[in-house]
């Protein structure tokens, strides 16, 4: 039927391991593009979750506005912080909201485990499940960050690798803490609740719907440790340029322990399955 | 890794599962697996047939035992069996949203060497459905789609928990050629099931599981050859057991009665139905219902069911 004898299949098996295996190898760069195109495809058609995704991020800085407007920030920039709520928004309801009832949806559908049985790594899977949400959080970030600049007068960022360090650990962090998050939401409905704690602490407490300089000095402090903070402090400082090398450094260093956390503990506890 | 004629494709010993609440669904089960061959997992539910497919489909570690597929752990060697099995589990794995072919390109871009897709969906007759959205499918529709996706990456080993269930009887019939035709091609298919006409007809081995362990294998002739056949009648009103020739000489290995009803089992089918009937004859007495049958896998099946609760 397939015209390749046994042997033959072994020979050529045999040398897969060597090409097949890794991230980045054109096999695994095909899986995770079918996969993508296939979740791209299903976010296009739940409404709900593209008007969470899109307008959310959009609206929402727009109507914290007169909070910021009253409040007196001497010598910060309208546009800046402006544009540090836009891309923190983008993190939480294009990325991580988003992707929590994505990860769960598929999980409960059995696609996770179906997948499983197939060449896809995990890696593979998840990534490829992550990439639309990922790539719509950053195209929104980009759009955003262009509007900030020309309509609200944030100027140009003066330390921009800072800006797109805080972008790839915020995606990064957002999807990996929404892998985490959906292993312990049972349905896509309860999604909507188990999201909120780090929607609302990071919306308060990581500088987003109001920069951390409002908080009292110590809540700031351990504010700083929140696991957005990091990546919306790097945002924010790559456009004001108010971090020295030093702290710049201390704030990555955060941002990739958490990254190594969360990416440690969704291997420990994300689910394949629903359970039983 | 043998190169013979008759090589083991799959190969599993002692294998064991133990579920999270200390369940153990898998206790201890061997078998193997000619190339070629089409086996059969057979068992009533919770007999430990999914459970034991998904350790060889490389889903789960076994908690004990060993698992080879091709030669390989299919667990820790995923990248060395995966290009080469497909799988169909017991239960869809598709997202409702996505269209028939949607579905088939994803996992054609996932596998190597895949067929296209249109070829795939007509192995499967779906092919006129390949723009319907999954969610639309009837449950057959499903079943047909999920094997579409196993054969897409031309394996050389299958497996298929519960394949036709939920299929009509004509899809069922067309599911079997198809399994066959695949098996003539050199397909090594592990299929479980509980309809045992299955089995029977398609399966070249089986085993029978029972309770996380092997009841009975063999070929089909082998395990039915092994149960008796059994004949059933009613006896007129006034006629007892007793009037009946002597058992024993008739081949008659066990009986048991039920108000008139009497059931006898024998491995000599025509030398008890011979003694019956021609006593019957000798003493005018007509046997009402009578039925005579020989082992089945069905009886087979019962049997075992039946001594494994009497041990309990």
């Amino acid at each position: 039927m397939n015209g390749i004898t046994g042997e033959d299949r072994r020979t050529a098996i045999g040398k897969l391991p060597a090409v097949g295996s890794g991230l980045f190898t054109s096999r695994s760069r095909r899986r995770v593009r079918a996969l993508a195109g296939a979740e791209f495809a299903l976010l296009g058609r739940n409404r709900s979750a593209v008007a969470t995704a899109l307008l959310v991020p959009l609206a929402l800085p727009f109507s914290v506005r007169p909070a910021i407007d009253q409040a007196d920030f001497r010598g910060v920039n309208l546009g800046t912080l402006m544009l540090t709520a836009a891309i923190g928004f983008s993190f939480l309801f294009a990325v991580y909201t988003s992707l929590v009832s994505a990860y769960v949806a598929r999980r409960e559908e059995l696609v996770l485990k179906r997948l499983r049985t197939g060449e896809p790594t995990d890696v593979e899977i998840l990534g490829g499940t992550a990439l639309p949400a990922v790539c719509l959080g950053l195209a929104q970030a980009l759009v955003l960050a262009l509007g900030c600049v020309v309509l609200l007068d944030a100027g140009a960022p003066r330390a921009p690798w800072l800006t797109v360090l805080g972008l790839l650990t915020g995606l990064t962090l957002s999807a990996t803490l929404a892998a985490l998050t959906s292993a312990f939401t049972r349905t896509t409905e309860s999604a909507q609740v188990t999201a909120l704690p780090l929607v609302f602490m990071s919306m308060i407490g990581s500088g987003i719907a109001l920069p951390t300089d409002l908080l009292p000095h110590r809540a700031a402090a351990v504010c700083e440790f929140l696991p957005l903070s990091p990546a919306v402090r790097l945002v924010r400082a790559g456009w004001t340029g108010e971090l020295t090398a030093y702290e710049a450094f201390g704030t990555v260093l955060t941002a990739l322990a958490w990254t190594v956390v969360a990416v440690f503990a969704v291997r420990r506890w994300f689910r394949w399955e629903p359970r039983r | 890794m043998e190169h013979s004629e008759h090589e083991h494709v799959i190969e599993v010993t002692d294998l064991r599962r133990v579920y999270g609440g200390g369940f153990e669904a898998v206790r201890g089960i061997t078998l193997s697996v000619a190339r070629g061959e089409i086996y059969a997992l057979l068992g009533t539910n919770g007999a430990g047939k999914t459970s034991t497919v998904e350790l060889l489909e490389g889903l789960a570690p076994p908690d004990g035992g060993r698992v080879r597929v091709l030669g390989h752990d299919p667990y820790r060697e995923r990248t060395a069996v995966r290009p080469r099995t497909g799988v169909m589990l017991q239960e869809g794995g598709f997202p409702a949203e996505l269209t028939v072919g949607e579905t088939v390109r994803m996992w054609a871009g996932c596998t190597t060497g895949a067929r296209p897709p249109a070829e795939a969906l007509g192995l499967v007759g779906l092919g006129a459905r390949t723009d319907v959205r999954v969610k639309q499918l009837s449950g057959g529709e499903r079943r047909r789609l999920d094997l579409a996706l196993a054969l897409l990456g031309r394996p050389e080993v299958l497996f298929l928990d519960e394949p036709t269930t939920g299929l009509d009887a004509e899809g069922r019939r067309d599911t079997w050629e198809l399994v066959r035709a695949l098996r003539d091609s050199g397909t090594t298919v592990l299929l479980t099931t509980h309809y045992l006409e299955e089995a029977e007809d398609l399966a070249d081995r089986l085993a029978i599981l029972h309770a996380g362990r092997v009841a009975a294998t063999g070929t089909p002739a082998e395990v039915t050859a092994a149960q008796p056949a059994r004949i059933s009648f009613r006896l007129p009103p006034g006629y007892f057991l007793g009037d009946l020739p002597p058992l024993g000489p008739l081949g008659v290995s066990g009986h048991e009665t039920d108000g008139d009803v009497v059931r006898l089992r024998t491995s000599e089918l025509q030398r008890t139905a011979t003694g019956l009937l021609a006593w019957a004859e000798r003493s005018r007495v007509e046997l009402h219902a009578l039925d005579m049958r020989s082992a089945s896998l069905e009886e087979a099946f019962l049997g075992i069911a039946r001594k494994r609760e009497a041990a309990a």
